[in-house]
């Protein structure tokens, strides 16, 4: 018999990891159906899978590679983003674990949502054609749609997938209005093809594109949470299950940012003095909204939301910048980010008990005394995210802010550090009911292992980041 | 590498507490006291061992850190920090000995403790300025903690204004550093952050300069602090424990000072020679205003809090004199005031510790029982006020000496300083340890123990060596200071008109019109003589 050849445009290797990802999410699902009621084998058919996507992701070489008539690219933009998604969906498996049979989610294909996710991330990650932006952007929303809502008895995350959902598609919508404003005006979906056409001075005053632009603006906007597209975000945030939010606060939105970065960076490096000023001005709205919000909060997941709708500013930065230190600080913000977020939301179930998640900011009074490395880590966590040296937040925002400096963005800068200070104060709050405080009623954590061990990588990794972050630049900084 | 040693031993003897049960509280605290105790030796050994000719960095160690970006970790010692370096591992093994009776969780304490002693010895060390920057926010976290969770009734309000205020200021910093890294980069090539490669090749134009002058000093004024950025400082004082207005005082402050002599000035010569008013009139606004508030506290820390804005104004006086004695004085008066206002605070904690109050009102007639404190008490003082012959004065007379000679209406309004220091010192103390002694509450006090001597004593030996001997410690920064002056001498930016009034100019009148349009140019011959000349005759360092 004859071999079936692709057709040469397609090359299935550059392909790897989305087909060896798919291949493992149908077999969860598949052998979900024969499992009965124990997920363990669940659990490591997709720990493995994702282990054998980040090795498959390194089967093309030489790089970069194109396939799929130059729609699908392998560099090292997307390689490295292929290791921060494998890496984040693995973490939020293993946060899931206990806390699902804790709080009775028994869905098999839980799992499978998320790595098929996952596929949908690395798709949005590699894609430089606007149609695989938006395939890949589909993919992932729906999946965390039905993750959001996967406790189908909680009211609180029926309304977080409910708001999920009518926001995320209204927001789909203007993306693809905006694509489909672009491809009429610039008679192309692919990414290099738009940028030559805008190297024409005449192309770019066309009223259409600009408006086909920020359309895009708005459509990405709520996917990454930036203001004013946010509102969904604190409730989503707060009533998702708490490790799916921490897989969402990652993952997806370091997916989305890709693409933002891709679509601006790459096809739309000539307009900026277009979009700039736009993005500059959400990017400030982002840090101050969030910031301030966040100072309000009592509720610590509504808390983390809005810290990451201040860190959606400061990644806004790394795309405004636009020069390869912003692609790299994207790179490395994304990986800090991943590990501390999944650190903070580990202690966040850690504290939780069934039917009762312990989530308000007062029940961590005294912790310091009672469990004194869960509260140093929580502080790790917390001083990492506040940007305080010598953690990995404290690299990343670096890394971003010099990008932006480098650009000769000082105002920028400048608003952005102000806003740090700003948040010092909400995150220090934290340290203060944990150090500070009596403590008010008994803790009963049930210090569950894997839960443990993610909190544990978070608190290394944390802490390497900052300390030693030499390799990891020189591998971002290709 | 023994640099390195000595810096991170605190923290290594922190990771080892960790592991200590935390009911052993005796074991941990001799623990705790004797890693500082072994410190303070050790850093002794550096003092030993420096070379007081030079102003090279000294004890240097240059590996790479973050290589993608050109960092380094680069730390040395030259005589601008060595002192301060000394003073930190002194007055760390001194802290951890007054605190032995904290109360609570000491274990946590002692971790906090010898944590910031690391982060405050990175801060004198760092060659680097981002690794500076790093131990700069470093040594926030555990000081909050400490004011935070081992302070007064108000201590988490102060703990956070204290973190607010720095970290604001140091934050505008960081742009700052990253603006000269890039420019560094795009005019020489080298994408360095390193601070003596910076030194040498930073040029900037006088407006960029004015700016990135103005980040540095919002960062460090506030860690001073100056007028009008000093009120976190009466809060963190009056709310930390004892222990932690001792490092305030003596260590976090002199970070700001610091600050000045190693960034601003040899950084910006231009901009800091335009800035020369502003900075003194803030310095003597402080001076002034840090007095006169002294004067009406009626809480005693409060009162040596606000003594702290008024004498850190003379230390700022003494930095933007910009010549030799000036720098001199502001350099050893950051040593009496940790030595002096360090003592104060541990002498207040005593009766605190007694009373659990603080105020004035409460005490008085001390002297009759407690004779033994009352004297340290006196000592002490007396040295904040400046008496001849102990530390206090050696520093303010240098002070003056240098404002003087840039301008006499400034150390006339300073002058008025040391005379409103011996008011609000003098009639406290005569408040306290005077007067009858009314209160029944205070009848039997009794009076410091050993250990409360053993802490106290060291700081009143220093008091009388600094003031009848300072040879030892003003010789360490002689040539740095030297060097530095060279530098950022205002001579070296006053218009080339001046120069015609000078007596000596006309023999140099060729030189003079060759170098016209020039802006900084190095220090002339007949310039250096007569510096040396003054350097030689300061009469009380060199007897």
């Amino acid at each position: 018999m004859e071999p079936i050849l692709a057709p040469e445009s397609i090359d299935l290797i550059a392909l790897a990891p989305v087909i060896v990802l798919s291949v493992f999410a149908m077999m969860v699902l598949i052998v979900d159906l024969f499992g009965g009621r124990n997920k363990t084998l669940l659990v490591f058919i997709s720990l493995v899978g994702l282990l054998m996507t980040a090795i498959s992701a390194f089967a093309k070489n030489p790089i970069p590679a194109y396939s799929f008539n130059d729609s699908y690219i392998v560099d090292h933009l997307s390689l490295f983003f292929i290791c921060i998604f494998t890496i984040s969906s693995a973490l939020a498996i293993l946060l899931s674990v206990e806390y699902n049979e804790r709080e009775g989610i028994r869905a098999g294909e839980y799992y499978a949502l998320i790595l098929f996710c996952t596929v949908g991330m690395i798709l949005l990650a590699s894609s430089t054609d606007m149609i695989m932006i938006f395939l890949g952007i589909e993919i992932v929303s729906i999946c965390l749609y039905v993750l959001a809502g996967i406790r189908r008895g909680n009211l609180a995350s029926n309304e977080a997938a409910l708001k999920y959902f009518l926001l995320g598609a209204f927001a789909t919508g203007f993306l693809l209005y905006g694509m489909t404003l672009v491809y009429g005006s610039t008679g192309s979906t692919n990414l290099f093809e738009i940028a030559d056409f805008v190297k024409n001075p005449e192309a770019q005053s066309n009223p259409l594109l600009l408006m086909g632009l920020v359309l895009l603006i708005i459509g990405f906007g709520f996917k990454v949470a930036s203001v004013p597209f946010h509102m969904w975000a604190p409730d989503v945030y707060q009533g998702a299950p708490t490790p799916v939010t921490a897989f969402m606060a990652v993952g997806p939105k370091a997916a989305a940012f890709a693409a933002f970065f891709r679509v601006f960076a790459e096809a739309f490096p000539e307009m900026a003095p277009s979009w700039e000023v736009l993005l500059s001005s959400i990017a400030v709205l982002s840090m101050f909204f969030g910031n301030l919000g966040a100072i309000m909060q009592t509720n610590i997941k509504r808390m983390l939301a809005f810290s990451s709708i201040s860190h959606a500013g400061y990644i806004l930065m790394a795309v405004i910048a636009k020069n390869s230190l912003g692609a790299s600080s994207l790179l490395f913000y994304m990986l800090a980010y991943a590990f501390t977020t999944f650190g903070i939301f580990g202690i966040v179930i850690l504290l939780g008990r069934k039917g009762e998640e312990n989530l308000e900011i007062e029940n961590y009074s005294g912790l310091a005394y009672k469990h004194p490395i869960i509260a140093l880590s929580m502080t790790v966590f917390l001083l990492s995210l506040a940007g305080l040296p010598p953690f990995a937040g404290f690299i990343a925002k670096f890394y971003i802010f010099s990008a932006a400096v480098q650009e000769g963005l000082i105002t920028l800068v400048i608003i952005a550090v102000l806003n740090s200070a700003i948040s010092f104060y909400y995150y220090l709050k934290v340290v203060v009911f944990m150090y500070m405080k009596e403590p008010e009623a008994e803790f009963r954590i049930s210090l569950t292992p894997l839960t443990l061990f993610v909190v544990f990588v978070g608190v290394i990794a944390t802490v390497s980041l900052g300390i030693f972050p030499g390799s990891i630049i020189a591998l971002a900084s290709h | 590498m023994f640099l390195t040693f000595i810096t991170f031993l605190p923290l290594a003897g922190a990771l080892f507490l960790v592991f200590m049960p935390k009911e052993s509280v005796a074991a941990i605290k001799q623990t705790a006291l004797a890693v500082a105790v072994a410190d303070f030796l050790l850093s002794l050994l550096l003092w030993t061992n420096f070379d007081n000719t030079t102003h090279k960095m000294q004890f240097e160690l240059n590996v790479p850190w973050i290589e993608a970006w050109g960092i380094n970790y680069h730390i040395g010692l030259d005589g601008i920090s060595l002192l301060l370096y000394v003073m930190t591992t002194f007055l760390t093994m001194i802290c951890v000995l007054a605190s032995w009776d904290i109360n609570k969780h000491m274990r946590e304490y002692m971790i906090a403790m010898l944590t910031l002693s690391t982060g405050m010895l990175g801060v004198f060390i760092s060659l680097d300025l981002f690794m500076f920057y790093v131990f700069w926010e470093f040594q926030l976290v555990p000081m909050y903690l400490i004011v935070g969770v081992w302070g007064g009734p108000r201590r988490i309000y102060a703990s956070i204004k204290f973190f607010l205020f720095t970290a604001v200021g140091s934050l505008l910093m960081l742009v700052a550093i990253l603006w000269i890294y890039f420019y560094i980069q795009e005019t020489t090539g080298v994408a360095t952050a390193d601070i003596l490669y910076i030194t040498e090749h930073l040029d900037a134009p006088l407006g960029t300069q004015k700016w990135l002058w103005m980040a540095f000093f919002l960062a460090f004024a506030i860690k001073v602090p100056m007028f009008p950025f000093h009120t976190w400082l009466p809060d963190a004082h009056v709310e930390a424990p004892t222990a932690g207005s001792v490092i305030l005082a003596g260590v976090l402050l002199k970070m700001g000072t610091y600050g000045f002599l190693r960034f601003n000035l040899p950084f910006f010569p231009q901009a800091s020679y335009e800035f020369v008013p502003m900075v003194a009139w803030l310095a003597i606004i402080g001076i002034i205003y840090g007095a006169l508030v002294a004067m009406v506290q009626e809480d005693l820390k409060k009162l040596v809090a606000y003594s702290s804005v008024s004498h850190l104004g003379f230390v700022m006086l003494g930095i933007f004199a910009l010549n030799p004695y000036g720098i001199q004085g502001a350099l050893i008066q950051n040593i009496n005031h940790g030595i002096s206002t360090g003592a104060l605070f541990l002498l207040v904690g005593v009766v605190y510790d007694r009373r659990h109050t603080r105020l004035i009102s409460e005490f008085g007639g001390l002297a009759k029982i407690m004779p033994k404190y009352t004297i340290c008490f006196m000592i002490a003082a007396l040295s904040s006020i400046g008496l001849p012959g102990m530390n206090g004065f050696v520093g303010e007379f240098l002070v003056l000496l240098g404002i003087f000679q840039v301008n006499g209406l400034w150390a006339a309004c300073a002058t008025s300083g040391v005379i409103l220091a011996a008011c609000y010192i003098l009639w406290m103390f005569q408040r306290v340890m005077f007067l009858e002694l009314k209160n029944p509450k205070n009848a039997d006090l009794k009076d410091m123990n050993t250990r409360e001597m053993l802490t106290v004593v060291p700081l009143l030996i220093l008091i009388f060596w600094i003031g009848l001997y300072p040879k030892p410690f003003m010789d360490t920064f002689d040539a740095s200071v030297t060097h530095l002056v060279s530098k950022v001498s205002p001579d070296n930016f006053r218009p080339k008109k001046e120069h015609h009034d000078n007596d000596h100019n006309d023999k140099h009148n060729d030189k003079q019109n060759e170098k016209h349009g020039e802006h900084a140019r190095l220090i002339t011959p007949t310039e250096m003589a007569s510096l040396n000349h003054r350097l030689q005759m300061p009469a009380l360092t060199k007897e």
